[in-house]
């Protein structure tokens, strides 16, 4: 066993110790090639019927930007966390995302109480959130990109649209929050603008499940449209109350700024049939973006899965986040936050482009009438992005 | 307000008021009769509309012929999984915490919320669409102007069947004497030889059989999401609370009570504030009447 030089075992060994510290190199390497993108949405809990769907969204966005080589040439390494529809959890896992896990920015949050909630956490590490859900608007934080439509957006050509093509009395029929209210607030005027009536407005409590006396008062005024904000399992309730008491899509113009695809999924295709929606982004869109967005995502998740108007904002976050990041070329979050301004982006719902200074995106307005197969028509389009606009003066 | 539409508020108050109905008599008799409060009645609720939804689905896919007739092996096979879970819960879980209502308080939370999330994992947290039966689609129209929701019209002549059931049953049968007898004076039924534990397991398995049956028939109106059996337990509280524990009628007389405010009130006012106001009556009433409205007078 002399051939075994001491020599012999010296040399295997430093090639060990070789071996090892390249290793470390390597690793150490890969680490820097990674930058860390959180995501933080409701996956379990009661708002999770809205919000889970956005995580695959971006997850797929994400996996686009690191097969293309990913940002600065780093690849994006994702934490995603679980606000448990808990505004509480929401903030106590924001702060872990940005001071323990340091990620360059966070796209996540679905209601306006759960994005409230990461504010002070976000102030505190100076920190980024890309929020990718329609909200009421009246909010500018510093440490927030809005990438979806704020109220004025989508409500205000909702009601021109609806006077023009539809008739000019209105009921106004909401969940008893801040989103609702906010809306018709904004709706108010512009329907007297436009020489409109309002014959009633109507709010229910978040959950409410019997909307009998509502539709009754409904039937009494007999207006032209109904512009509808009910949000959640109540919409399901709505919608079916409605077609039940002979207000269906044929014989009643209803339109929400609420209800997409995603929510058509829970209410039944029948139930739904011939009420109108305004959105940005509808699933049955014609534009080579679009098509390829659809596909990939059925590819990856399945032909059964929708795709609604806040899945897709969602998946144009981290886009955008990328752009920026690319743009200000650096991972800073205020440097991207400044250098997203003006960045601009071919979405599958057409260009979107970043406010030069408030913070929100400037994208076009659909009206789409729902059909029997769950996919809505889209019967008009602005011919322009709409300017945001958070703070309306009313 | 005109008389068409009079008439159909008077008509949107008798449905609400099977409605709630509907959703009180399980909890009626699990908390009334054996004084269990169970904060998972909700959640069996959503079970039985989640077997809805699996029954329909089984019938589009084959039987698609039948469809129309899914809804009675819905309602049947809803209170069938409903009641026997209720009685797995009942002899594994339930009767552990039997004269502890602040665990029975807690325990039964605790299941709540392990349930729905059991529901959100297996059937994932969007709202699944239950189809409504053709012939119940649509509203009869008695004469022009009223529209009465078919729907709602089969609502309440399911509920009408399912109460005068449990009332014969706990009335007209040994069983239900049983019941009642356990329920007055479980030591001495039990000394002339009632087998109490086993009233026990099937009072709470019927309890919640007809949570079941109640949930199979909220999809016609609500939605099917995991959290749905929340919207409906408050409601089913209450009017079990306002009625007077221990008594079915009052029960049934206090959801006729707060149905017709409850209708009226919204006519008349806001959504939220008619919501108020109700219970604002309840408290009011319960400060006077701490057993409830209509409780039935004792000796004590």
């Amino acid at each position: 066993m002399n051939h075994f030089s001491r020599r012999h075992i010296v040399k295997s060994g430093g090639a060990l110790i070789a071996l090892g510290a390249s290793g470390a190199m390597l690793s150490r390497a890969y680490a820097q090639e990674t930058v860390k993108l959180g995501l933080l949405h409701s996956l379990s809990g009661t708002i999770a019927i809205a919000e889970a769907s956005l995580v695959d969204a971006e997850k797929m966005a994400v996996e686009e930007i690191n097969a293309a080589g990913g940002v600065l040439g780093r690849k994006i390494e994702l934490v995603v966390e679980d606000g448990a529809s808990d505004n509480a959890v929401f903030a106590e896992k924001a702060r872990k995302l940005l001071e323990r896990d340091q990620v360059a920015a966070i796209v996540g949050c679905y209601t306006s109480a759960s994005r409230k909630a990461v504010l002070p956490a976000l102030s505190r590490a100076k920190g980024l959130l890309f929020y990718p859900t329609y909200y009421e608007g009246l909010e500018q934080d510093k440490h927030v990109i809005y990438t979806s439509q704020e109220a004025t957006q989508s409500v205000v050509a909702a009601i021109e649209w609806l006077a023009r093509e539809k008739g000019k009395s209105f009921f106004l029929v909401g969940s008893d929050y801040i989103y609702p209210r906010t809306c018709n607030k904004i709706a108010k005027p512009t329907i007297e603008r436009v020489g409109g009536k309002v014959l009633g407005e109507e709010y229910a409590p978040l959950g409410h499940t019997e909307f009998s006396s509502i539709i009754n008062k409904i039937k009494a005024a007999k207006p032209d449209c109904i512009y509808s904000t009910v949000v959640g399992g109540s919409n399901v309730a709505f919608y079916k109350q409605l077609r039940a008491a002979g207000l269906d899509g044929a014989k009643q113009t209803l339109l929400s700024t609420v209800v997409s695809e995603n929510e058509i999924e829970g209410i039944g295709k029948d139930n739904a049939v011939g009420y109108y929606a305004c959105m940005g982004y509808f699933q049955s869109l014609k534009n080579p973006a679009n098509e390829r967005f659809v596909k990939a995502f059925r590819a990856k998740y399945g032909a059964a899965r929708v795709i609604g108007d806040p899945m897709e904002v969602a998946y144009n976050s981290v886009h955008v986040w990328a752009r920026a990041a690319t743009a200000a070329k650096s991972f800073d979050p205020a440097k991207v936050l400044s250098a997203a301004a003006n960045v601009e982006l071919d979405a599958p719902e057409g260009k979107v482009r970043v406010h030069a200074n408030n913070q929100h995106v400037w994208k076009k307005v659909r009206v789409g009438r729902a059909q029997a197969d769950g996919q809505f028509e889209i019967v008009w389009e602005s011919p322009n992005p709409v300017e945001p606009n958070p703070f309306p003066k009313l | 307000m005109n008389l068409e539409i009079a008439a159909m508020q008077v008509f949107n108050g008798i449905s609400l008021f099977t409605v709630l109905l509907l959703m009180s008599i399980g909890l009626a008799i699990v908390f009334g009769l054996m004084g269990v409060i169970n904060m998972a009645h909700g959640e069996l609720m959503a079970l039985g509309a989640y077997v809805t939804y699996l029954t329909a689905a089984a019938f589009s896919k084959f039987a698609p012929g039948w469809m129309d007739a899914y809804l009675f092996v819905a309602i049947a096979a809803a209170f069938a999984v409903t009641s026997a879970f209720g009685w797995l819960l009942e002899r594994g879980f339930v009767r552990h915490f039997y004269n502890r209502p602040l665990d029975t308080l807690l325990a039964t939370w605790g299941l709540s919320l392990i349930l729905q999330q059991f529901y959100r994992s297996v059937f994932g947290p969007q709202e699944v669409s239950v189809p409504l039966p053709q012939w119940l689609s649509g509203a009869w129209e008695p004469i022009a102007g009223i529209q009465l929701p078919l729907n709602r019209i089969f609502i309440i002549g399911l509920t009408a069947v399912v109460a005068i059931g449990v009332y014969m049953l706990l009335t007209r049968t040994r069983w239900g004497l049983r019941v009642r007898a356990v329920t007055q004076n479980r030591a001495m039924s039990a000394a002339v030889g009632v087998d109490t534990n086993r009233v026990d397991a099937l009072t709470f398995a019927l309890g919640a059989g007809l949570a079941g049956i109640a949930g199979c028939v909220f999809t016609m109106i609500g939605s099917t999401n995991p959290g749905t059996g929340q919207l409906y337990i408050v409601d089913a509280f209450i009017v079990v609370v306002f009625g007077g524990v221990q008594s079915l009628i009052g029960t049934a007389l206090s959801g006729l009570a707060i149905a017709q405010s409850q209708t009226t009130l919204e006519y008349l006012m806001s959504g939220s504030m008619a919501r108020v106001t109700i219970l604002l009556l309840v408290i009011a009433v319960l400060y006077f009447r701490p057993n409830g409205l209509f409780a039935r007078k004792t000796r004590s």
